[in-house]
């Protein structure tokens, strides 16, 4: 499979995990490990002190570079600082950008996340926004200097697959940052689907966290996106209304 | 003087620093980062930033998520 390039830097697993959801670390671990990523999202949060291991050290162990998110903001206010204490955390200016409207959708906020974007561009961040499936919204933040869109495919942890693919068509057709399906996926065909649409990358969490065996899904995850970005290059067939003979009759 | 430190309040000697009130949480010096009043203030400089009567410091890290 062809390599991954955001912002200048290159993968070769077009799968990137969250961190959330998993039951212990150890489970954490074999499935980051099963899935083949080189990139995994955490969240920040107050230091617990009585806290024991760290996902950073489950990270740094297997070598997969960090991507803290902005999870939990509501206002750009809030994703900004967040974004650069966790730049002065973890010695990255990578950002997964996520302001959330509501706590019941936990649907992204397009106007908050905009005005989120524009700042942490200013500020030097390579910065990869969570959005709905909004051609015009991903077109717009790749304008402002995103380094990627992360549309969702269905709210965050529904499983819900896909709801419009149309959209996530559209967005691919127009972006010449990379695409990364993020949210809503709830097994693996849902991540074929994905790269068959033409999206970049993958990003999923609940699904494999808290699927009944993480590392087995984790694997199938991985070669669900692998199977999905070889069929996008391959190019599919033309859906047709009737059947069409594959050995001809006569000579 | 007193200061809030992760939510919560405490009464601490005048001129704490910023170093300080994170040892007040943890030995880390890596993978930790502090606000205080919602501005960054930057790792090389906890030593020497001392913290006002109700300053509101906050001290992060990562956590599993996303």
């Amino acid at each position: 499979m062809d390599d991954l390039i955001i912002a200048g830097e290159k993968f070769s697993s077009r799968l990137i995990m969250g961190t959330g959801g998993a039951p212990s670390l150890e489970v954490l671990d074999q499935a980051l490990v099963a899935s083949g990523t080189e990139l995994t999202t955490v969240a920040m949060r107050r230091l617990d002190p009585g806290a024991r291991g760290s996902v950073l050290d489950v990270l740094r162990e297997r070598g997969i570079k960090v991507l803290p998110n902005t999870a939990g903001c509501f206002t750009a206010g809030e994703a900004v600082l967040t974004a650069r204490l966790a730049r002065e955390a973890l010695d990255t200016n990578w950002v997964k950008l996520e302001v959330i409207a509501d706590e019941r959708t936990l649907l992204p906020d397009p106007i908050e996340t905009f005005d989120a974007a524009e700042r942490l561009v200013a500020d030097g961040f390579v910065v990869l926004p969570y959005i709905g499936d909004d051609p015009a919204l991903a077109r717009r933040l790749e304008q402002a200097g995103c380094a990627a869109v992360m549309p969702l495919g269905a709210p965050i942890g529904s499983g819900l697959g896909i709801r419009n693919p149309h959209n996530i068509e559209l967005i691919v057709e127009a972006a010449s940052v990379p695409v990364i399906l993020d949210a809503g996926i709830g097994t693996a065909s849902d991540a074929a689907l994905a790269m068959e649409l033409g999206c970049d990358a993958v990003l999923l969490a609940t699904a494999v966290t808290r699927a009944q065996r993480p590392d087995l899904m984790a694997s199938a995850m991985r070669q669900a996106v692998t199977a999905g970005r070889l069929a996008r290059q391959a190019g599919r067939i033309p859906r047709r209304r009737y059947a069409e003979a594959s050995s001809p009759m006569t000579p | 003087m007193i200061v809030t430190i992760n939510g919560a309040a405490h009464e601490v000697a005048d001129g704490m620093t910023v170093a300080q009130a994170v040892r007040t949480l943890t030995t880390a010096t890596t993978g930790v980062a502090v606000a205080v009043n919602d501005e960054v203030v930057t790792r090389g400089t906890w030593e020497t930033t001392a913290l006002s009567d109700r300053d509101r410091v906050e001290v992060l890290t990562a956590v599993q998520g996303g």
